[in-house]
């Protein structure tokens, strides 16, 4: 079967029952979409499909046939990155930075369908997303910093 | 501490990270007392194990400890770039493997800034020197006529000025000078120490580009999974070996060598799979179907064992502390108030489950591991693999968490044998039910304290008994609870100034692998004194606030030695780090000033206050909390005053306080590991949850900065957090919260 990655075009012959983040991780080797609990439950493995956000271990490689996935590494185009990924690095979000990826997907996602949203709409999409390090709520002000226009994609 | 610099050969890590020619500075060594080196080799100045200088300028700093979200891989470097005034831009950030030149690597106790400061600071300092003395005598000026700013050694007398490349291979000529010639500079000069440098690995971080453990990916690797004995002690008994087998890219099924105690750090056997992929590996596991049997441990059962444990409250008192005559004070006291504080088992869920990848290489073995202390690593694996510590070569990948886990390599060790085993690159990947389940788990505990109030509300007696299986009996297993560095964390420097002051333990064994996690015994020890003021306050008609000023009482040093404690304050003396009860005062009135705390608040919301002091760093917290009509709990905000003496990165610093907030308001609300028949009761998020995004509190954090001397950062955040959140519950409801987690004792 065939699909995307990045623009990428993939074929894939394998179990289709394979969830995709394990196919990034091990045989795509992008390793930038990150493993934290299998289960649907912590959100580090969120990728975009068709531009939704999912939870790439609870989705199956069958279900990505003729899809567009695009991935963290996927988000910018070259050097010039997202404008989520920017605020991310402005107001200092990451500290180990292992859930940042998941994160930064999911914000991507929701403001691609909410440009403008509350602080209730935040918590309602960053819910699924667990930072073991705390970082919540720098990761609202950098939503809020996009959202208000206030950072723009650029170069890092 | 002294600092000697001399000179020795020129070190492998130089060869290691392949750089050729220029300056290299050893300073000494602190936490082993090595001592310090310096090898004028082809032209490189080395100023330390921590620095080298090459001839084309790069300055090249070797970070010996792990970055796992605290700053300490951007902060070490701050502190070597100020000192040599060298341009942030031109530096070689090198992550440095495991050895014992670099001294006490194990990244945990909230020790790489507060450890090494004055080391980092002397090398970068020496180096500075030694340019400046070789440009001098270059420009045949006296030294005091030269100055380095920004990568330039300047001639103050002409103006001119030359690049740092300019002086390297004069200055490796030169003797290193030693710390009584060094000198440094002021603060007002300071370009990094105090400045919220941009954390080295950003611009990874943000795409998807850095490499944790469980990234690492080598030529021709297997990927390996592994069902441990789901008992402490247990074995395998049977496992259907065909089955896995027919797993499409599974590769092999491998017994893991039988665990015997003591526990220390090593890997608890079980059944590996190792496959061509990690979703294979975990097809052919669950095919596999292996079995166990419990062994000693099988009837454990954390609901029985909290009995036990205050069996041993109620009996035997190991005294730790002993001021006054705290019985007497109680007998005559006009009001008596005793409260139980209970703890449960927790869990650190560091973000990333644990990983590790091991490859053969010849008769060496190297290793790409999240571990908090490659050392560590060295000397778990070596054994089981028939080496020695020195030629298993270890790199420390970026951690994603740890907070204490890390530092435990038992799951190192498996990937060791399992590619000793497959004679292949094999990483060996934790699953998050595999960490929730062979955890080294934060302790059990059960404390009473009884405090004595006198006519005017006055404490005049403080009794503290604690009790929970300690840490030490992971390696000697006649260990009976809790020893003193474990009774110093919370217990043994308790800041009143009462005259009646007992602290005792009771005795108790464990059951599962204790360990410490982030802040470790402060965490039920605070939760007991920041509860126990606040009880005693609303009994003596106080403030909690002045409760706390009142039993810390004048300002002053204290020595909990002059009590009988054996007090080890956190491995540093209280020359440089005393317990000082002005620090402490001025970050609670700080949170008082910066929330508000007394003012009146609206129904259902309440204000907790509490204050401690861990790691030689002082933080209060405040809290706020909303209880709905049905018991609904929500934290909304809180505000920490922190003081860790000197603030290297002060970003980084505020981190690691909201950080903390969050982790302290996971434990207060949820944290809740449970046993039954010696097995975890939780597996995943969903039995143990963390804080999500809508219940974490807006934390705004006020840093005090009242010495140049840096104190720890990573922990003493935590311990204030979960008093203070069941304080504010008392003053929203009335409802005293005595034991964690808070759950759902509200809404029952
Ligand atoms: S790894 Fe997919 S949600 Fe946690
Ligand atoms: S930054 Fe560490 S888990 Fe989010």
């Amino acid at each position: 079967m065939d699909f995307k990655i990045n623009g990428r075009a993939i074929s894939y012959d394998g179990d289709g029952e394979m969830p995709l983040l394990w196919y990034l991780r091990d045989l795509a080797g992008m390793t930038g979409t990150k493993f934290g609990c299998g289960a649907g439950l912590c959100g580090a493995c969120t990728v975009h499909v068709d531009g939704m956000a999912v939870r790439s271990c609870q989705t199956w490689m069958d279900d990505v046939e003729g899809t567009e996935v695009t991935t963290i590494e996927g988000l910018g185009t070259g050097d010039m990155l997202h404008a989520l990924q920017i605020a991310w690095a402005e107001n200092n979000v990451p500290q180990c930075g292992y859930c940042q990826s998941g994160q930064i997907m999911q914000a991507a996602s929701l403001l691609a369908d909410n440009p403008n949203p509350t602080d209730e709409d935040i918590d309602m999409a960053m819910s699924g997303n667990i930072c073991r390090c705390g970082t919540y709520q720098r990761i609202k002000k950098s939503i809020r910093d996009v959202a208000d226009g206030k950072i723009k994609g650029g170069k890092l | 501490m002294t600092h000697m610099v001399e000179n020795v050969s020129r070190r492998g890590v130089l060869k290691g990270a392949g750089i050729i020619g220029g300056l290299v500075l050893t300073a000494p060594l602190v936490s082993k007392g090595l001592m310090a080196a310096i090898k004028k080799a082809s032209g490189q100045l080395e100023a330390s194990n921590y620095l080298s200088i090459s001839e084309d300028g790069t300055v090249n700093i070797y970070i010996h400890r792990v970055e796992m979200g605290q700053g300490s891989r951007t902060g070490l470097p701050q502190i070597i770039a100020d000192e040599l005034d060298a341009d942030w831009s031109r530096i070689n950030f090198v992550a440095a493997f495991g050895d014992q030149k670099f001294g006490d690597q194990n990244t945990d106790g909230s020790t790489s800034i507060r450890k090494f400061y004055d080391t980092f600071r002397h090398a970068g300092a020496a180096a500075r020197m030694m340019l400046e003395q070789a440009a001098a005598e270059k420009w045949g000026v006296s030294a005091d006529q030269v100055m380095a700013k920004e990568h330039r050694i300047h001639n103050k007398a002409t103006g001119k000025s030359a690049d740092y490349s300019e002086f390297v291979a004069a200055a490796a000529e030169l003797p290193v000078p030693d710390a009584t010639k060094v000198s440094y500079k002021a603060k007002a000069d300071r370009r990094y120490i105090g400045k919220s440098v941009r954390n080295i690995y950003m611009k990874d971080f943000v795409t998807g580009s850095s490499q944790f453990g469980q990234d690492v990916r080598r030529e021709g690797m297997l990927y390996a999974v592994a069902k441990r004995p789901p008992v402490v002690g247990g074995k395998l008994t049977g496992y259907n070996k065909e089955a896995a087998m027919a797993v499409k890219g599974v590769v092999d099924v491998v017994e893991l060598p039988v665990f015997e105690k003591p526990i220390m750090f090593k890997p608890l056997g079980g059944l590996a799979v190792l496959a061509t992929n990690t979703y294979a590996a975990k097809k052919g596991l669950e095919a596999a179907a292996p079995e166990f049997e419990a062994g000693d441990n099988g009837g454990y059962d954390t609901a029985e064992y909290e009995k036990i444990l205050w069996q041993a409250i109620d009996g035997e008192d190991v005294n730790h502390l002993k001021r006054g005559d705290v019985d007497t004070a109680l007998a005559n006291a006009v009001t008596v108030v005793e409260a139980d504080y209970f703890v449960p088992h927790l869990h650190h869920a560091p973000m990333e489950p644990p990983a590790a990848t091991a490859e053969w290489q010849g008769d060496t073995l190297r290793m790409w591991v999240c571990c908090q202390d490659p050392q560590s690593v060295q000397d778990t694996v070596a054994p089981y693999v028939g080496l020695k510590p020195v030629q298993i070569h270890v790199e420390a990948t970026l951690l994603g968490g740890a907070f204490g886990r890390k530092s435990k390599p038992d799951f190192a060790a498996e990937a060791a044998i399992l590619a000793k085993h497959a004679g292949k690159p094999v990483k060996m990947v934790w699953t998050r039910e595999d960490d929730m389940q062979h955890s080294y788990y934060h302790t059990i505990s059960a404390q009473r304290v009884k405090g004595a109030l006198d006519v005017d509300g006055r404490v005049t007696a403080w009794k503290h008994k604690t009790a929970f299986p300690s840490i030490f009996e992971i390696f000697d297993p006649r260990t009976e609870g809790p020893v003193a560095m474990e009774m110093g964390l919370g217990l043994l420097d308790i800041p009143f100034e009462t005259p009646n002051l007992q602290v005792d333990a009771g005795k108790a064994r464990g059951h599962v692998r204790i360990g410490w996690m982030r802040s470790v015994t402060n965490i039920q020890h605070a939760f007991a004194l920041g509860s126990f003021v606040d009880e005693l306050a609303h009994a003596g008609g106080k403030r909690t606030d002045d409760m706390w000023l009142e039993l810390i009482g004048s300002d002053r040093m204290i020595d909990p030695a002059k009590d009988g404690a054996d007090y080890s304050n956190y491995g540093e003396t209280l020359d440089r780090h005393p317990v000082d009860t002005a620090r402490l005062k001025a970050v609670l009135k700080k949170a008082v000033e910066m929330s508000g705390y007394g003012k009146e608040m609206p129904k259902g919301h309440g204000l907790g206050i509490s204050v401690h002091r861990s790691f030689v760093t002082y933080v209060a917290n405040v809290v706020e909390v909303v209880v709905g009509d049905d018991g609904r709990l929500s934290v909304p905000r809180a505000w920490v005053a922190a003081d860790c003496g000197l603030a290297v990165n002060p970003d980084r610093v505020k981190a690691q306080m909201e950080g903390a907030v969050v982790f302290g308001t996971s434990i207060a609300l949820h944290g809740e590991i449970t046993a039954k028949d010696g097995r975890i009761e939780q597996s995943n998020f969903d039995g143990y949850p963390v804080c999500r995004i809508e219940e974490s509190p807006h934390v705004e954090v006020a840093i005090l900065e009242t010495t140049g001397v840096p104190g720890g950062v990573g922990e003493p955040g935590v311990p204030p957090v979960a008093p203070a959140i069941t304080n504010a519950i008392f003053a929203a409801t009335g409802n005293r919260i005595r034991r964690l987690p808070i759950g759902h004792q509200m809404t029952a």
